[in-house]
């Protein structure tokens, strides 16, 4: 396992975001979290990455987990380049060619500052940042948010490349549950706090439970895709990330 | 003509230390969002240890370095006690500031006394095409644009000072990509004591400090550094000369030369009447 969370519980003052949440994710494996929004989704994944302390409950990872946060939270007025290589703050090696060759887009915008490209070239910057640190497990916080589903289908094919050619597991939090469990193939689904089920996908895409909240009714055949249900939430830097001057 | 460059010279000199310590407060605001009323105390502090150890018998430039690295060690040590709590908001970490300014008033009259202290300047000058300039003045405005030279390579080309920007341009991000920002914010704090110490040390020989001085030292630092919202380096050196040569005009031509200290702080209310009726619309 490369992570392995057990009966975890996060509050926020009175309120519990998190209630005995278990959660394991193997090497090499890629497994979704979806849910509804307000679920806990991203306070896990922030309590992974150690920026919130959990009440109780264990974290046990073996190898480094690097986020790619909801929102992108890009440093906005920095160049592209600056956001890349700071992403490699915890690792000592600062060469940035793999990122371009796996984003060619971004090797011609590395001056420009990041609040101004598009959605999905913030993401692929997000991205990119997150692979500087050298994960062996990246938590995708909402790779799809506010992003069109021709950028959103691109995007997802570069994680999952990364996860077969590298052997990277991969953490997929996504609202949009039709993709997350096409790409990955286990997956848990996270309500109020609590875990409401896990399984494989395959199955979790039969139940019809899953069908009627999260894939709204039939699942459509050979749509790979969809654009998220619930419009971008701007919590936390939206769009730009970080503060555009 | 002569009296007019003279007053100038002599502005852009107090206006290049007032950049100083503008750029002080400018480094702490940026990567800790914390506006430290302790800024002036780094001045204080080095001005009257460097008079001290002058007095011992060390010389020149090596007790100006002592006096520096001993603002740079204040200054770590007024953002342990602004910050080094996680989670200060940085309400509580400027109200603490202020604790530490008053505080210090009672260290430096414990070790230095009471009354004003200064030392002497360096010796001479020099004719710059017609104007006659302190060498002394000379100093304040060469290691000033030194200073700044130094801090634009420092942010703009190392890695280091590059998760500093990081801090104030997205905390959270800084966080996640493993940047210790309270860290960073210890070391822009050393940074601001620096910046104060060096301003201390260049100013004294020209104004003697006492144990309160730091209130008019944060006072016109402050006012430079609002000039580029408390965010912008470059502005503040703008802001700082603006204010020297402005406060040199206003003691050199009025009858009543302490005047001169309201300059600042007129400027201070003019600049944030006019930033409160822009806020709305360009939120910074
Ligand atoms: N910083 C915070 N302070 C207080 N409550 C929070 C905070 N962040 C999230 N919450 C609350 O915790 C719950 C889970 O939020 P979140 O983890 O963002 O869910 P999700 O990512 O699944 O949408 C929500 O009810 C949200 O309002
Ligand atoms: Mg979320």
């Amino acid at each position: 396992m490369i992570l392995e969370v057990r009966e975890l519980v996060v509050r926020y003052g009175q309120a519990t975001a998190l209630d005995g949440v278990s959660l394991e994710v193997g090497e090499g494996e890629m497994v979704a979290l979806v849910g509804p929004n307000g679920a806990g989704k991203t306070t896990l994944l922030n309590t992974i990455s150690g920026l919130i302390r959990p009440a109780s409950g264990s974290i046990r990872t073996a190898g480094r987990v690097v986020q790619v946060p909801e929102g992108r939270q890009l440093f906005g007025d920095m160049t592209v380049e600056d956001n890349l290589r700071l992403g490699a703050w915890r690792v000592r090696d600062r060469n940035l060619s793999h990122i371009y060759e796996l984003f060619p887009p971004l090797s011609e915008m590395r001056r420009r500052r990041a609040y101004t490209l598009s959605g999905g070239e913030q993401q692929m910057v997000a991205v990119g940042r997150a692979l500087m640190g050298g994960p062996q497990l990246l938590a995708v916080d909402e790779l799809s948010l506010g992003l069109a589903p021709l950028v959103v289908q691109n995007l997802a094919e570069h994680v999952v490349r990364l996860n077969r050619e590298s052997g990277m597991a991969v953490l997929l939090v996504e609202q949009n549950a039709r993709l997350a469990l096409d790409i990955c193939a286990r997956a848990y689904v996270l309500e109020a706090g609590r875990l409401a089920m896990a399984g494989q996908s395959a199955e979790l895409r039969r139940s019809p439970a899953v069908q009627a909240a999260y894939l709204g009714g039939a699942v459509g055949e050979g749509e790979a895709v969809r654009a998220p249900a619930t419009s971008p939430r701007t919590a936390g830097g939206g769009e730009g990330g970080g503060t555009a001057p | 003509m002569s009296f007019f460059l003279g007053v100038v010279s002599s502005g852009v000199a107090t206006g290049a230390a007032f950049a100083l310590v503008a750029t002080g407060f400018v480094v702490i605001h940026r990567v800790t969002r914390v506006v430290n009323f302790a800024q002036g105390v780094f001045s204080v502090v080095a001005g009257m240890l460097c008079a001290a150890l002058l007095t011992l018998g060390l010389p020149h430039f090596l007790a100006e370095v002592v006096a520096i690295l001993a603002a740079i060690a204040a200054g770590f040590g007024v953002g342990l006690v602004a910050i080094g709590r996680r989670g200060t908001p940085p309400l509580a970490s400027l109200i603490i500031t202020l604790g530490v300014g008053v505080l210090s008033y009672a260290v430096v009259i414990l070790l230095w006394g009471d009354g004003p202290v200064s030392f002497s300047m360096l010796q001479g000058q020099v004719d710059v095409g017609g104007v006659t300039m302190l060498w002394q003045y000379v100093l304040i405005v060469a290691a000033t644009a030194v200073t700044f030279g130094a801090l634009m390579l420092f942010f703009n080309l190392t890695y280091v000072g590059k998760a500093l920007t990081a801090c104030y341009s997205n905390p959270h991000a800084a966080r996640l990509v493993g940047i210790d920002v309270r860290r960073m914010g210890l070391l822009a704090f050393a940074i601001g004591g620096g910046l104060g110490g060096l301003a201390g040390v260049l100013l004294t020989p020209l104004q003697p400090v006492e144990f309160d001085s730091d209130v008019s030292i944060a006072i016109n630092g402050f006012a430079a550094a609002i000039f580029g919202g408390l965010l912008r380096p470059g502005t503040a050196l703008v802001g700082g000369l603006v204010l020297g040569v402005a406060e040199a005009l206003v003691s050199g031509y009025s009858r009543y030369a302490s005047l001169q200290s309201g300059v600042a702080l007129v400027l201070i209310l003019g600049i944030m009447v006019y930033q409160a009726g822009r806020r709305p619309e360009g939120a910074e």
